[in-house]
């Protein structure tokens, strides 16, 4: 194929060989694969900002979109688009899946890292990849048919599709994420931490408590807000077990419809353009938003740690 | 010779009781996966048949089968990686060999991150915006695929990067040494050096795909077609989609229906994903250096 260089020194001229010439290419080529999430960050902000920006000029209101809790865009008379019901939607459920799933999973980083060994480990770690390979309308249907029939029967209520259902499911989403990330976080705490505390009469679980977990504590806050992440943007199991009522909740067990759900509910209806239809881009607008500062803000704790 | 104090007594207690505690939380988390896995086979295996795999859906889909959701899924998928394959690998590969530990790399990770991270809807709004409307693809197998694939680049690129970074240093100075350039290095020693890792990635972002939903509800998977597609700007119906309209959109469909399409799925996704930490775990065991 190419000419491969000779060993020893080589005259300048040689250095323009078929080898020379694909290895620049080569290179430009892979940094132009290298910046490609970078163009496609901007790009997904550029395309949702050119869809929804009409919209946010014309006839965005903020304090409708912020307090106004009625959310009728197909109203004919007087169309409204405020987005409060919606974000409190989407935070309880958010809030209920991670009192799911914080304990859990930062339970389980902590067996997994510190206390399970050898095949025990290998085990639960497959297990938990494994829950996070259940796709998201799997978890939607499971919240729609066994959750909802389990949630009638224990507590006795009429509707079992709602924030207790949607925030279920959506913890036992983000957990193994939460899991993984936390386990990552207590495995990178230098082993010479533990020795030290051992050497000291340390029980397992007083290493734990007092050198472990505090040495880990960024990880372990990031692995969380990872978390929360996750649960603010999920669509389909939250569409499918929420109920999808326009609502601000008393209690866990009133319907409530989040922002994912109201846009992956109401696009397929909306005419491009139309005043809807823009309103649903910027809902996914502020769910960039929100979701970029909360991944810049993951970030930034677990650059904190490696700064130390 | 040494005898356990009281206190060391108390001390071994507490420790026992939250060793005891973590476990159980541990079973609590991984416990649902089982109980679901189990309660999709019990409820969905009536319905799996040779025929429910090669049939079209009949009846206003109560009854029939799969098989146009079930080839689209695979068109879907194999178009995902036709894009997100070589794009993700040239990212690892520049960001394990080439990329200088600067401002721009940081961005490059951030972005990387952020990928990963924007809600699914929203690579669907991104989708609508972009292949649908401004390069005028229409609602079809590329647009969707698009979506998808930019969507999970994040994967390959991340499980690429770490086994092109398992790759021991000294391998790449003894090839350099011999004259060779940065990239015959990297296609003759980095690349077939770390290609089980990378292959591992592949089959990980295959599962991912597969059972996405949203970013294809509205670039590209039709609620129900009677035929086949026929070319990449044509629709297709796909199995995770199928499943959400069996279970919410579909009136009177019997229960075994919805319970066999998410038992295909998730078979699907979880053979794919067994089959990566299978290989996985063996690569680990087979390592040389």
């Amino acid at each position: 194929m190419s000419t491969a260089p000779g060993p020893g020194l080589r005259p300048p001229e040689d250095r323009l060989d078929l080898a020379w010439i694909t290895d620049k290419a080569v290179q430009v080529l892979m940094f132009i694969g290298g910046i490609s999430a970078i163009i496609f960050i901007l790009g997904i902000f550029a395309f949702i900002m050119r869809e929804g920006l009409s919209f946010v000029f014309d006839r965005f209101d903020f304090l409708e979109f912020f307090a106004s809790i009625r959310w009728a865009p197909t109203s004919n008379k007087n169309p409204t688009y405020g987005a409060l019901a919606l974000i409190v939607g989407t935070a309880s459920v958010t809030g209920v899946a991670m009192l799911v799933a914080i304990p859990f999973s930062l339970g389980a980083a902590v067996y997994i890292s510190e206390f399970a060994s050898g095949k025990t480990r290998e085990t639960l770690k497959v297990l938990v990849e494994m829950l996070a390979a259940i796709p998201s309308v799997v978890w939607g249907f499971i919240g729609l048919t066994i959750m909802n029939g389990l949630i009638i029967d224990l507590f006795d209520v009429p509707i079992g599709l709602n924030v207790l259902n949607a925030g279920i499911i959506l913890g036992l989403m983000a957990a193994p994420i939460m899991t993984t990330i936390a386990e990552d976080a207590l495995k990178a705490v230098p082993d010479r931490f533990r020795e030290a505390a051992e050497a000291m009469g340390a029980t397992k679980w007083q290493m734990i408590r007092q050198v472990i977990i505090p040495a880990a504590r960024n990880g372990l806050v990031s692995a969380v807000l990872l978390g929360v992440g996750r649960g603010f943007g999920e669509t389909m199991a939250v569409l499918m077990a929420s109920g999808h009522a326009i609502n601000i909740p008393d209690s866990v067990f009133d319907s409530v419809r989040a922002l994912t759900a109201t846009i992956a509910a109401e696009l397929g209806e909306t005419a491009v353009g139309s005043d809807h239809y823009g309103a649903l881009f910027a809902l996914g607008l502020f769910l960039f938003l929100v979701t970029f500062a909360i991944n810049l803000t993951a970030d930034l704790v677990v650059r904190g740690i490696r700064k130390q | 010779m040494f005898t356990a104090t009281s206190l060391n007594e108390r001390n071994d207690q507490v420790q026992r009781r939250f060793r005891l505690l973590f476990l159980v939380m541990t079973l609590l988390l991984v416990l649902p996966v089982l109980i679901i896995l189990t309660l999709l086979v019990v409820r969905g295996a009536p319905a799996i048949s040779l025929e429910f795999l090669l049939a079209y859906p009949k009846s206003g889909m109560t009854a029939g089968g799969i098989f146009p959701a079930l080839l689209g899924t695979i068109f879907l998928v194999a178009m995902a990686l036709l894009f997100s394959v070589p794009l993700g690998i040239a990212a690892a590969i520049y960001l394990s060999e080439y990329a200088p530990d600067n401002w721009l790399t940081r961005i490059i990770n951030l972005a990387i991150i952020n990928l990963a991270g924007v809600p699914s809807i929203v690579h669907a709004l991104f989708g609508v915006g972009a292949f649908v409307i401004f390069f005028g693809f229409g609602t079809s197998i590329l647009a969707a695929s698009l979506t998808l694939a930019i969507m999970t680049l994040p994967v390959v690129i991340v499980a690429t990067r770490e086994s092109l970074q398992a790759v021991p240093q000294a391998f790449r100075e003894a090839c350099w040494a011999l004259g060779a350039t940065k990239w015959q290095t990297i296609r003759r020693i980095v690349l077939p050096n770390s290609i089980s890792g990378i292959l591992t990635g592949v089959i990980l972002e295959v599962s991912r795909t597969a059972g996405e939903t949203a970013p294809i509800m509205f670039t590209g998977a039709a609620f129900f077609l009677p035929f086949l597609p026929e070319s990449v700007y044509d629709q297709t119906m796909a199995l995770s989609l199928h499943l959400f309209v069996v279970a919410t959109q579909v009136p009177d469909v019997p229960d075994h229906l919805p319970y066999g399409v998410a038992l295909v799925l998730v078979g699907i996704v979880l053979i794919m994903n067994a089959t990566s930490i299978g290989f996985r775990t063996y690569l680990r065991g087979k390592k040389k250096w």
